[in-house]
């Protein structure tokens, strides 16, 4: 009998692939079920970002900010915004800070919707998505009251925001804040959150230790999925955050491991009540009345020098290196994003696991496509 | 008189008179009429319920669900089918072109071969075999073959991971819902699906599932590894579409695809049937389903529906809330819980028969 020849199996999941959030490639290697490695191929979606800044002015460039993370534009649009700024020493007025607050934290609940939703979604779950969705829904509403547009903003501008609240905003928002505080949020955990085949599937799986988190300089949720209570807005305050008060909920290993998929899952889930009370406190310490923009001018051309700026987005930390060369346009900007170091250590985590595992690990990550690329 | 072709032969044979070759044509025509309306009956049902499944998770997720065609979207599942049929039939060029087109038949097969035995109340029974029971289990086992059959044809990586897991699955589920059904076969002693019905009655008590607590147990196995024959979440590995896009049916387009998901959505029907049928009393409304008028046989068919009609609904139910498990995860639940659970689900049925001289909780066997 000739002898059987076992081969393991390449497998290219992507960049068609429906739980890739986005076009990404994995170059996977497979025994039957069994993963040997995932190799992430990235670049699908570079835009080119970067260059389009040396070519348009400062304030043209904010519509691009954009388009760096799409599910939570705004993010984008206050990192830049903060960055040029510090390098041009203008003052915000006090309103439009709280403007961005409000703006940056509803972005953070829009975004932990798509985030948590599409984990689960990647796990067969198709209901708790359309019920995030649901609730994105109102934040699209709410940031179409506040500035016109409900995927890509473009609410920031250089020296303030481009709109002032308009009338029934606040108290809409409120009552989107209850609805979640004492509704929704209840009522995800309920129907999926402690179901016993999603901790199944969640717990112990794609474990990144504290140390192993620093190493590959994960930010955001998931550095603090995996025990580390670092968050920006507390740590390195940057516009109005020192003012509120709040907790940095950290993984601590509620069904298994510190650090696994769970983990990084429930501290979306936690975060989603923190920027509640955020959002509740800056409506309530807002000022009625107020400019809402520093006036630049036309020609708007900031000194010399260089600048780097990190902001707490929905996927971690978002900075901006900006250097000028006292021109109308940037000399430079680099982008640090997220989901890139989130890439980083997805060959590592996904040996040895079962394909499956691979796409709750992804999902855990809450990875955006277009933001790794840029 | 045991089911609709016999009854058909002797009406045509009182119409038209007897003789041998004119006995043959009858013969033939009394089965194959039967049979014919059982496919249409089977394919329809199909479709209205992937009408109700969009309706039923439209339902669950704030949503209205399918609602142009026809009043509040009732038409529906025609237009899909009529879509289906004009779609282009794409076979990929480097397919194994015959098992590419002949899988989806097979799988569709497997589907309405179960459905020759299903009692549908009164003496609604294409034939009532006295096999019917091991015939069911069988006809069941070939869907496997065509999965298998089309992940292997379509010459596609996520296609042939998703037959493996389909072969992997369907083979280790079968037994767990075979032992549970043995578990009923043990208080009838016969496998014809009219007797079991038969042994029933009209009131819950009556029914199999009361009849010891280890078929109440072996009812909820037959349940949870029907789900996972059908392959439909939390067992829907097959086709998990974030995982291995579409598993099996990844290359398949117009009404092959359609096959699929005729079988699929027939596959749901069938085995509520079968749950009816062996746990919950069919449609028996405690009168002979063979000498009563057709008022009350229809009757029988209407209760046997009323029954069958709630446990399609569970299954699309939990489709629409819960997420999947992981394939080691299934198979250990399998060996490691259900199979050893329906062995003593079976063990202790055969030493309740013989403790209690076969009488069950509630009620006494007819003739003992």
């Amino acid at each position: 009998m000739a002898e059987l020849v076992s081969q393991e199996m390449f497998l290219n999941m992507g960049p068609h692939h429906p739980s890739t959030h986005g076009v990404l490639r994995l170059i996977v290697q497979t025994d039957g079920e069994i993963m040997r490695r995932a190799i992430p191929d990235i670049g699908y979606l570079h835009r080119g970002i970067e260059k389009i800044a040396e070519r348009v002015p400062y304030q043209g460039f904010m519509p691009y900010t954009d388009r760096i993370d799409y599910v939570s534009a705004f993010s984008g649009n206050l990192g830049y915004a903060l960055t040029v700024e510090r390098l041009a020493g203008i003052e915000v007025p006090e309103k439009a800070e709280y403007l961005r607050v409000i703006a940056a934290e509803l972005a953070r609940l829009g975004s932990h919707f798509i985030g948590v939703g599409a984990v689960l979604l990647d796990l067969g779950a198709v209901t708790p998505f359309v019920h995030a969705l649901r609730e994105r829904e109102t934040y699209n509403d709410l940031m179409e009251m506040l500035c016109g547009a409900r995927l890509t903003h473009n609410y920031a501008r250089i020296g303030g925001v481009s709109h002032d609240v308009p009338e029934g905003f606040k108290e809409k928002t409120l009552r989107f804040i209850d609805h979640l505080e004492h509704e929704f949020i209840d009522e995800f955990n309920n129907l999926i959150s402690f179901n016993s085949i999603l901790v199944k599937r969640f717990a112990n799986v794609g474990v990144v230790s504290a140390e192993m988190a620093i190493e590959y300089t994960l930010v955001g949720p998931n550095l603090r999925g995996s025990g580390v209570p670092f968050d920006l807005r507390r740590d390195d305050p940057y516009s109005i955050y020192d003012r509120f008060d709040f907790e940095i909920p950290v993984g601590k290993g509620k069904f298994g491991t510190v650090g696994d998929c769970y983990d990084r899952y429930w501290v979306r889930i936690q975060e989603i009540r923190e920027s509640c009370r955020i959002i509740r406190q800056a409506l309530q310490q807002m000022p009625e009345k107020g400019a809402i923009r520093t006036k630049i001018p036309k020609v708007f051309k900031p000194p010399k020098g260089e600048m780097y700026v990190r902001t707490e987005c929905p996927r971690g930390e978002m900075g901006f290196y900006l250097i000028s060369d006292g021109g109308k346009n940037p000399y430079r900007l680099k982008i640090r994003t997220g989901s890139f170091s989130a890439m980083s250590i997805l060959e590592e985590l996904s040996q040895g696991v079962m394909v499956a595992d691979l796409v709750a690990i992804i999902g855990s990550f809450d990875i955006v496509a277009p933001e790794i690329d840029r | 008189m045991h089911n609709v072709a016999s009854i058909i032969q002797s009406t045509l044979k009182n119409l038209f008179g007897s003789s041998p070759s004119l006995d043959l044509l009858y013969a033939c025509l009394g089965y194959l009429v039967p049979c014919l309306a059982v496919v249409t009956v089977i394919s329809m049902i199909g479709g209205i319920l992937t009408l109700m499944e969009r309706k039923v998770a439209g339902a669950i997720q704030n949503r209205l669900g399918p609602n142009r065609v026809g009043p509040s979207g009732s038409l529906q599942w025609i237009a899909d089918a009529i879509k289906l049929h004009l779609k282009e039939d794409i076979i990929p060029a480097l397919a194994d072109k015959n098992l590419f087109r002949l899988a989806p038949y097979i799988v569709f097969v497997g589907t309405v071969l179960t459905g020759m035995v299903i009692p549908f109340g009164g003496s609604f029974i294409v034939v009532d075999l006295n096999v019917g029971l091991i015939f069911i289990i069988v006809a069941v086992s070939l869907i496997v073959i065509g999965l298998l059959m089309s992940g292997w044809a379509s010459n596609n990586k996520w296609a042939l991971l998703g037959g493996i897991r389909s072969a992997a699955q369907i083979v280790s589920y079968e037994i767990p819902s075979a032992l549970a059904l043995l578990t009923v076969i043990l208080i009838t002693g016969s496998f014809s699906m009219q007797t079991i019905v038969a042994e029933q009655g009209l009131f819950p008590w009556q029914w199999f599932i009361f009849y010891n607590p280890f078929t109440f147990i072996a009812f909820f196995i037959f349940s949870i590894a029907s789900l996972a024959e059908l392959n439909r979440v939390p067992f829907d590995f097959p086709e998990a579409e974030s995982e291995l896009v579409s598993g099996y049916n990844v290359e398949y387009s117009g009404m092959r695809f359609g096959f699929f998901f005729a079988a699929e959505f027939g596959n749901i029907f069938v085995t509520a049937s079968i749950a009816t049928a062996v746990f919950l009393g069919g449609g028996n409304i405690g009168l002979d389903p063979y000498d009563s008028g057709i008022g009350y046989q229809l009757l029988m068919v209407l209760v046997f529906f009323a029954k069958v009609i709630p446990l399609c609904f569970v299954s699309l139910w939990v489709r629409w809330t819960l997420p999947r498990l992981r394939i080691d995860q299934m198979m250990s639940m399998c060996w490691k819980y259900l199979i050893p659970i329906s062995f003593v689900c079976l063990i202790s049925t055969a030493l309740w028969m013989l403790v209690f001289n076969g009488n069950g909780i509630f009620w006494r066997m007819s003739g003992s």
